[in-house]
């Protein structure tokens, strides 16, 4: 116990959570000039749109189901740690990271499908037959969604170490922190899935 | 440990320390041995350049290949492991919790771990020399197709493409990114939340508001870059074409990505420094900061205006000429805040009793000299003239003329006038003084003369310009030289710096609490100030600039003085007992 006692001062908002706005705001401008790029491309060439058909539809639809029903979730684990309520919050935590991990194994599912169709991060046939533009298309699809998944992976461990120390009641705080966080990653998601998989 | 003990460790006192001076200290010393590495670089290839094909004393003969690293490379560190650890994260480590009167940063460990990557980044710089194909050399700007294509890695092979000097670049400057973003959020978080008593926002120094607008233009412009540079490296690593046009990529794309931070990047480095003259001359000039809350807003006008200005460094690169000129005009405009800011430091001085003393020297002549580095940024900004001026020595110099007082006249201007404070040692005036006359002329020697080359015609990235008759004739061969020479002058100056300050380190005089009678709170704690730099806390009744107030018994008070007429004997300062202090 000496920081905490040291420091004296005005507090407007809770530290943690201001913290936590701004590498939002950071996060959202890596993934804002990612779109913005995507976008960009994507009135140049309408052709993308041949390739977005590939893309499955039905899981794009069922992991935006997950992502928000875990955001639910997370913010129900919050509920929990305003009234200190410890076995909630464990539960309603681990809900969200089986959510998180549920996301994961439909993305991997849609990933072997599409690998094996031959639609790999340069996919070399789309090239060899003369179709380049075409190729780019996956290029931004695997980066866009990748970098999403790395960000899914990370909230998870994340909730999964808060849920540990939340468990013996200490840093309750933090449940809201890895909710916000959570929030983000499901808002990214909402503008990837028109963008790549119902924009044909 | 049950109580907060000063006993610590030597590794947790000056390695792992979380103390933010230590961190601070941390990355002003990194920051200047990149400093030397960058200037060593700086000095092999301006010598290439006067004497070409010659052996380089040193170093030995210097390939084409090679000078292109090392330009490259020269001005990679310069920017990202000089100016960004010494300006944002050194000035902000030192200064924004002494100044404001808390203990630490908001987050100490967060702090620690900040300057741990941002070393890693710099190792990682540093290993990339050592790489098959040598380190980066596609200019520091690492412009596709160049950067992307494997030229320097012929081989497709993933692992070799990345440990490729360009993937490793990449990777070094995403890791400090990382630690610059991590102490980003430290200030902005530390300066809203941990002020102490009564330090509402318009009381806060303009340096702590310079560095905190900094930080934040930083972290809003930095991630498209990011976003850029990953599909950077994919393109070198995967062989992806987001940037390659045959495969309907587009090069211009990165341009644009790039100087959406690039731009606003200048801005991350000036704020800091410019804050840094905003504490001096009012203190050297005994004179209250002329209009302190318009300077401000000019500089959050400025932050806002710096997103909007980046395609004036794409003039040529073929972009629409309707917005060629929409970009002309922003830049045109973003001058308007920077001379309102120079404006406001010169009325400080105006009618002020001045005391040259050597931090307010080196202010004074970061102000010639930025004037000069501005005023051509002006010609650069109208696009007429930079299709005729782009990519030529104009450019060199105009740059160097903004960034070198940027960097090291701000720097040494805080390092002369916060030394004592920090070491608790007082500098040998004498050197100083030798120091700064001789870094001022060298440095004027080398870079007034590269205007007339530039405007010759000669071009940034050519290593050998036998072939370029506008160049090979007097006197243009003997501005080449004289530049060289005065540039190895200009390094060899900074020893007398290096020996000052070993040597006042060791055996300086003991520094007294309060050295230049400065207002700010830093200077109500001790000198060095002890981990928790305060006991007790201050409270702060006044802003930061009250000099030669009338009714007061001395030209200055404090920030922490509540009553003007209480005499200075009385007591030093009117504080509040911290709650919980240990020790």
């Amino acid at each position: 116990m000496k920081e905490q006692t040291l420091s004296v001062p005005v507090k407007m908002v809770p530290q943690g959570r201001l913290a936590m706005w701004i590498l939002i705001a950071g996060e959202l401008m890596i993934f804002g000039g990612l779109i913005a790029c995507y976008l960009l491309y994507r009135l140049r060439f309408p052709e993308w749109g041949e390739q977005a058909a590939h893309t499955s539809t039905f899981f794009g639809a069922l992991n935006t189901v997950v992502l928000l029903s875990s955001s639910y979730t997370i913010v129900k684990a919050h509920e929990a740690a305003i009234k200190k309520d410890l076995q909630k919050i464990t539960l309603w935590m681990s809900v969200s990271i089986l959510g998180g991990f549920f996301f994961l194994i439909n993305k991997s599912i849609e990933y072997t499908t599409e690998i094996s169709h031959g639609f790999t991060f340069s996919s070399p046939h789309l090239q060899e037959s003369g179709n380049t533009i075409g190729s780019l298309f996956w290029s931004f699809y695997y980066t866009m969604t990748g970098l999403h998944g790395v960000h899914v992976l990370v909230g998870m461990i994340v909730m999964f170490v808060i849920m540990l120390q939340a468990r013996k009641g200490k840093n309750l705080h933090r449940v809201e922190l890895a909710g916000m966080y959570w929030h983000m990653v499901d808002l990214i998601w909402i503008f990837l899935f028109p963008l790549l998989y119902i924009a044909k | 440990m049950e109580h907060s003990t000063h006993q610590l460790s030597f590794w947790r006192k000056y390695l792992f320390s979380t103390d933010h001076k230590t961190i601070g200290a941390q990355y002003t010393i990194v920051g200047l041995v990149m400093a030397a590495v960058g200037g060593f670089l700086a000095y092999v290839f301006r010598y290439n350049l006067a004497y070409p094909g010659e052996n380089i004393p040193l170093f030995g003969e210097l390939g084409a290949q090679q000078y292109n690293t090392f330009v490259t490379c020269h001005g990679m560190i310069m920017v990202f492991w000089v100016a960004m650890p010494v300006l944002l994260a050194g000035f902000g480590n030192f200064l924004i919790p002494v100044m404001i009167g808390t203990d630490d940063m908001a987050f100490p460990t967060l702090n620690m771990m900040s300057f741990w990557i941002f070393l890693l980044s710099a190792i990682v710089l540093m290993a990339s020399f050592f790489v098959p194909g040598g380190a980066f050399a596609g200019g520091w700007t690492m412009y596709p197709p160049l950067s992307a294509n494997g030229y320097m890695n012929t081989d497709p092979d993933f692992w070799t493409a990345f440990f490729s000097g360009g993937s490793m670049m990449i990777l070094a400057v995403a890791l400090e990114f990382i630690a610059m973003l991590m102490g980003g959020i430290n200030f902005v978080v530390t300066t809203i939340n941990k002020r102490a008593k009564g330090m509402t926002p318009f009381r806060i120094p303009l340096v702590v508001w310079f560095i905190n607008i900094a930080s934040v233009i930083f972290m809003f412009s930095v991630g498209p870059l990011v976003a850029g540079a990953v599909m950077l490296l994919f393109d070198i690593t995967v062989g992806t074409g987001f940037y390659d046009p045959a495969r309907g990529g587009d090069p211009i794309l990165f341009q644009h990505l790039f100087w959406f931070f690039g731009h606003p990047e200048v801005y991350v480095l000036l704020l800091p420094s410019l804050g840094v003259l905003g504490e001096i001359i009012p203190v050297f000039a005994r004179k209250p900061l002329f209009a302190y809350k318009k300077i401000i807003y000019l500089a959050i006008f400025s932050a806002v205006l710096s997103v909007v200005v980046w395609a004036h460094h794409q003039f040529i690169a073929g972009i629409d000429p309707r917005m060629a000129t929409f970009f002309s005009i922003g830049t045109i405009i973003i001058s308007i805040p920077f001379a309102g800011i120079f404006l406001s430091f010169m009325a400080t001085l105006w009618g002020g009793s001045i005391r040259p003393t050597l931090p307010m020297m080196w202010a004074l002549g970061f102000i010639g000299l930025f004037l000069i580095g501005g005023l051509t940024g002006l010609f650069l900004g109208s696009n007429t003239f930079d299709i005729y001026a782009h990519d030529t020595y104009f450019v060199v110099a105009h740059f160097h003329y903004t960034l070198f007082p940027d960097i090291f006249f701000g720097f040494f201007a805080a390092f002369y006038y916060w030394f004592p404070k920090f070491t608790g040692k007082t500098l040998n005036a004498g050197l100083g003084k030798i120091h700064f006359w001789l870094t001022f002329i060298f440095f004027n020697c080398t870079f007034f003369v590269l205007f007339f080359n530039g405007l010759a015609g000669q071009h940034r990235r050519i290593n050998d310009y036998s072939a370029f008759s506008n160049i090979i004739r007097e006197p243009y061969i003997t501005f080449e030289k004289v530049a060289t020479v005065s540039a190895i002058l200009l390094i060899l100056t900074q020893f007398v710096f290096l020996y000052n300050f070993i040597t006042s380190l060791r055996k300086g005089k003991s520094a007294v609490k309060n050295p230049w009678d400065a207002n700010t709170l830093e200077w109500v704690a001790d000198s060095p100030p002890p981990h928790g730099n305060f006991n007790p806390y201050p409270v702060v009744y006044r802003g930061a600039y009250e000099y030669s107030l009338p009714g007061v018994e001395k030209d200055f008070i404090p920030q922490n003085r509540m009553s003007k007429e209480d005499s200075f004997e009385k007591d030093l300062y009117e504080t509040e007992p911290a709650h919980g202090y240990v020790n």
